[in-house]
């Protein structure tokens, strides 16, 4: 007994939470909640210069990672793009979260996105002679029963036929990329005298209206960042209700934390799967429309721009918490824009930002790392303490 | 040999959970470690079999300190333990789990020589009286031959101390007694033992030596001559406790609950519930006795709505609910308390507010539509916090964070606390501690009284026997006994639970 050990025993017992109770905790405990993510985002940037020390050597990692932070905040323009690019992040975040938090892992972001796009620049361009406080909230709602569409069907297989939403989402993914494709060429769809896949541009009355114009700076009306944001960060706020305020989050969080005691206190495990899976393909939908709504103004095949795979990361870096989605949205963000400027300031591509999201999420699943580096005490174990030694 | 442990100290997070701990056993003698679930007792072990390093204090054999850094280093010093939950490979044979790990080889290439395995395991069988056939396959074979091969696993690995912990939580009372002999029999041959229960008779009969572990701490230590049941509950708990359920004659009303040719499948398809019929009447409780395994689980839970029945009728109060959801039954007023509370009965993630509306949230006043009302559930928890002597600092906890006999207390505040009509009530005071037990039972009869049909589900005989107004034996799926409760016997029903009939 020379060695004192800390660890908890090999054998999990009983009622030790999976990983996806890990991601989507229920109490707000601020240690996991906060210092791990912040960890996990540091040491990311760390080990992320190494990279260019062995690509570049160490003369670049000053002016890169300078250029990715100026990029970022600095000057109302970064902080335009930063929110302007976490915003569909914040909203497809949002659905992954939501999905963790019912105990199902969302691959299928990307897809319902897609869907959800497409069906929002179809009525946005499609009805006309209507004023925008009408045709943008229509659009929205196209949009968003788009996403919850394609959500509902892995969710129903799920609950009907035991179908695993990882694979059924993955597959829906490359369905709607190809439906999309199809829906493009189409002659209603397609604007005249065009012939590759893209779509008739959204009305203005469809349209995000631009919300930096009155900032008393050069070029304010030139700031991109639209309405989308304002928007993003409510549906934030409808999500955190949903979950924590109405009987269905109550449903939705007991169905993914033990589905045995959901169905025991009389809960419908495989209407509250459906629900989840369909209100998350609207969030999705929602990130989708966010982007042919906003600065795009139509669809074209890639509009999607990964974000629904990120969302996934940024769900797993916000614990899947509404709070939690949108702080790590905005840092996604702000990697985003910062490092576009860091790839014209420097000889550092934007790459590297892709290899710090992959660092971060690495250092996210693999808490107990951090917590080795930087000596962190605590924070999951609270649980454990009456697990440690009974009976 | 002669193994001891002096000053032993391990903390953790806000807990000590072995406080200066000394324990010794030596050859020849059975060393009782007694105490409730939370004790520390199993910490104390995993502490000796090198799982867990101490914070403080020292291992030692025959007088010299060792050091264990993992079960090899306990096994290889001679310490055998015995799990409550056996670690054996269902499809392999006997000989087969006996050697894992430790096979006998012959032949240049290392080749596993089952032969000599075989004879070997014959041999020490026949030795200690253990009856095992070593090419039999794990899985048909019933408990209590499987805990002999754990036994043989040990004696195989030449342990001289052999650790049991919580023995006999799965063995039928003849069971109990063929594995009392084996006990007394490695003692005779001069293994040293130390049994570790919660079971105040069984402590009696089998030990030499009874070390009784309280919050950490050992509290005192005995000799079975010396002491009594009453006096060792009080030491294993710290208080006197009433160790008899105390009531009143039932006053049976009209039957509540009917089951008529219930038959229920397990998830296997296999038939688990064969054509039972059973009342259940107002004020009166009945117990239904078995070996786990014999139908009650799925008995229970087609009469709770979480699986359908494939045939028969059950009746509420005249109304057919055979189909009824768990959320029918509930606003039926049919309170359940789950067999496995972590599984069914908690989140254990939610906090103790969320839990306690688990199955009452939908409707008012805990909400209104889609809307909950969150302060009426936290006045309400706070309410039955105090009422059931939940033990908690708040209600804003996770229910994991709690003890056993907290989290227990917890389901029942939940199922009785509204009206209750029927209750369906399994496993009640598995694992939990004494003075939960006597609470959790009080608080049953208090419900009898009150006039609700009562239905216990336990494979305590004991509890059984204390609670049940009427009692049925189960065993293989089938209803084999009808015993009134004055009149049963433990002995009497440990034969109709190893299938006696009638």
């Amino acid at each position: 007994m020379t060695e004192v050990k800390q660890s908890p025993p090999d054998k999990q017992p009983e009622g030790e939470p999976t990983w996806i109770q890990r991601v989507a905790p229920q109490g707000i405990d601020l240690r996991s909640v906060l210092v791990i993510p912040l960890l996990a985002v540091l040491t990311a940037l760390v080990v992320g210069m190494f990279f260019i020390l062995f690509t570049e050597g160490a003369n670049a990692i000053l002016p890169a990672y300078g250029a990715l932070f100026s990029g970022a905040f600095v000057g109302w323009s970064s902080i335009s793009e930063t929110l302007l690019l976490s915003t569909p992040l914040i909203l497809a975040g949002l659905s992954v979260a939501i999905g963790f938090r019912a105990g199902l892992f969302n691959i299928g972001a990307e897809g319902q996105m897609t869907i959800g796009g497409l069906t929002a620049v179809i009525v946005g361009f499609s009805v006309q002679g209507i004023p925008g406080i009408i045709h943008l909230p229509l659009a929205l709602i196209a949009g968003f029963l788009g996403g919850a569409l394609w959500g509902f069907i892995p969710g129903f297989l799920r609950a009907k036929t035991g179908a695993h939403e990882v694979i059924t989402t993955i597959m829906l993914n490359f369905i709607a990329f190809r439906t999309m494709d199809y829906i493009l060429k189409l002659p209603a769809i397609q604007p005249e005298g065009r012939f590759d896949p893209i779509s008739k541009n959204v009305l203005e009355s469809a349209r995000f209206p631009r919300i930096l114009g009155w900032l008393p700076v050069d070029g304010a009306s030139g700031l991109r960042l639209h309405l989308g944001f304002l928007v993003a960060i409510a549906v934030a706020f409808v999500v955190y209700w949903v979950l924590f305020k109405s009987t269905i989050g109550f449903e939705f969080r007991a169905v993914g934390a033990n589905p045995h005691a959901a169905k025991y206190g009389g809960m419908s495990v495989a209407g509250a799967i459906i629900l989840v899976m369909a209100f998350a393909g609207g969030l999705a939908g929602l990130a989708g429309s966010n982007e042919t709504l906003g600065v795009l103004g139509r669809a074209a095949p890639g509009f999607t721009s990964q974000i629904g795979f990120d969302a996934i990361a940024l769900a797993l870096l916000g614990r899947s918490h509404p709070a939690g989605v949108v702080l790590s949205a905005i840092l996604f963000g702000a990697l985003r824009a910062g490092g576009r400027t860091m790839q014209v300031q420097s000889e550092v591509g934007i790459d590297l930002i892709v290899i710090v999201q992959a660092l971060i999420i690495i250092f996210i699943a693999a808490p107990e790392l951090v917590r080795a580096i930087y000596r962190v005490r605590g924070g999951k174990e609270t649980g454990q303490l009456t697990r440690g030694w009974s009976t | 040999m002669r193994l001891e442990l002096r000053n032993v100290t391990k903390r953790f997070p806000g807990v000590i959970a072995n406080d200066s701990v000394d324990l010794a056993v030596s050859s020849g003698e059975i060393v009782g470690l007694l105490g409730e679930n939370g004790a520390g007792k199993t910490t104390l072990m995993n502490i000796l079999y090198g799982l867990y390093g101490a914070d403080e204090g020292e291992i030692l054999i025959d007088g010299k300190v060792v050091h264990f850094d993992g079960p090899g280093d306990a096994i290889a010093a001679g310490i055998g333990m015995v799990h409550q939950h056996f670690m054996l490979v269902p499809v392999f044979n006997v000989t087969e789990n006996v050697v894992l790990g430790v096979e006998p080889t012959a032949g240049p290439l290392g080749a596993i020589d089952m032969e000599e395995a075989r004879r070997e395991v014959r041999e020490i069988s026949t030795q200690y009286g253990l009856e095992v056939d070593p090419t039999a396959i794990v899985e048909d074979l019933p408990v209590g031959v499987q805990q002999r091969i754990e036994i043989i696993k040990v004696l195989f690995r030449e342990a001289e101390i052999i650790v049991f912990d919580e023995p006999t939580a799965v063995l039928t009372p003849q069971e109990v007694e063929d594995f009392f002999e084996i006990v007394r029999s490695l003692r005779e041959s001069g293994k040293g033992i130390i049994f570790i229960t919660h079971k105040l008779g069984e402590m009696l009969e089998i030990a030499d030596r009874i070390a009784v572990l309280r919050r950490g701490k050992i509290v005192g230590e005995t000799r079975p001559a010396e002491t009594s049941r009453e006096a060792l509950a009080e030491m294993m708990v710290g208080r006197p406790v009433d160790l008899v359920v105390d009531k009143s004659a039932a006053e049976p009303g009209e039957p509540v609950l009917s089951v008529r040719d219930l038959v229920v499948q397990d998830d296997r398809l296999h038939t688990a519930v064969d054509d039972v019929s059973f009342d259940v009447h107002a004020g009166e409780i009945v117990g239904v006795a078995g070996v786990q395994g014999n139908g009650q689980t799925e008995l229970v839970e087609a009469l709770t709505g979480l699986i359908l029945p494939i045939a028969g009728k059950v009746t509420l109060n005249g109304k057919d609910v055979t189909l009824a959801s768990p959320r029918e039954l509930h606003a039926s007023s049919v309170a359940h308390v789950p067999e496995d509370r972590q599984r069914d009965g908690l989140v254990l993630s939610f906090d103790l507010t969320e839990n306690l509306v688990l199955d009452s949230y939908y409707a008012r006043p805990y909400s209104r539509g889609v809307v909950m009302d969150w302060e009426e559930a936290r006045r309400h928890a706070d309410e039955l916090i105090e009422q059931y002597d939940i033990r908690t600092p708040s209600a804003q906890i996770s229910a994991s964070s709690l003890s056993g006999g907290n989290q227990q207390k917890l389901i029942v505040a939940r199922e009785f606390a509204r009206e209750t009509k029927l209750i369906i009530a399994s496993q009640p005071t598995r694992g939990i501690d004494v003075g939960s037990i006597e609470y959790i039972h009080q608080r049953i009869v208090e419900e009898r009284d009150a006039g609700a049909a009562v239905l216990i589900v336990s494979s305590e005989l004991d509890e059984i026997l204390a609670l049940s107004d009427r009692i049925l034996v189960m065993y293989r799926g089938k209803i084999v006994a009808e015993v009134a409760g004055s009149e049963a016997t433990a002995s009497q029903l440990g034969l109709y639970m190893a299938g006696a009939s009638a």
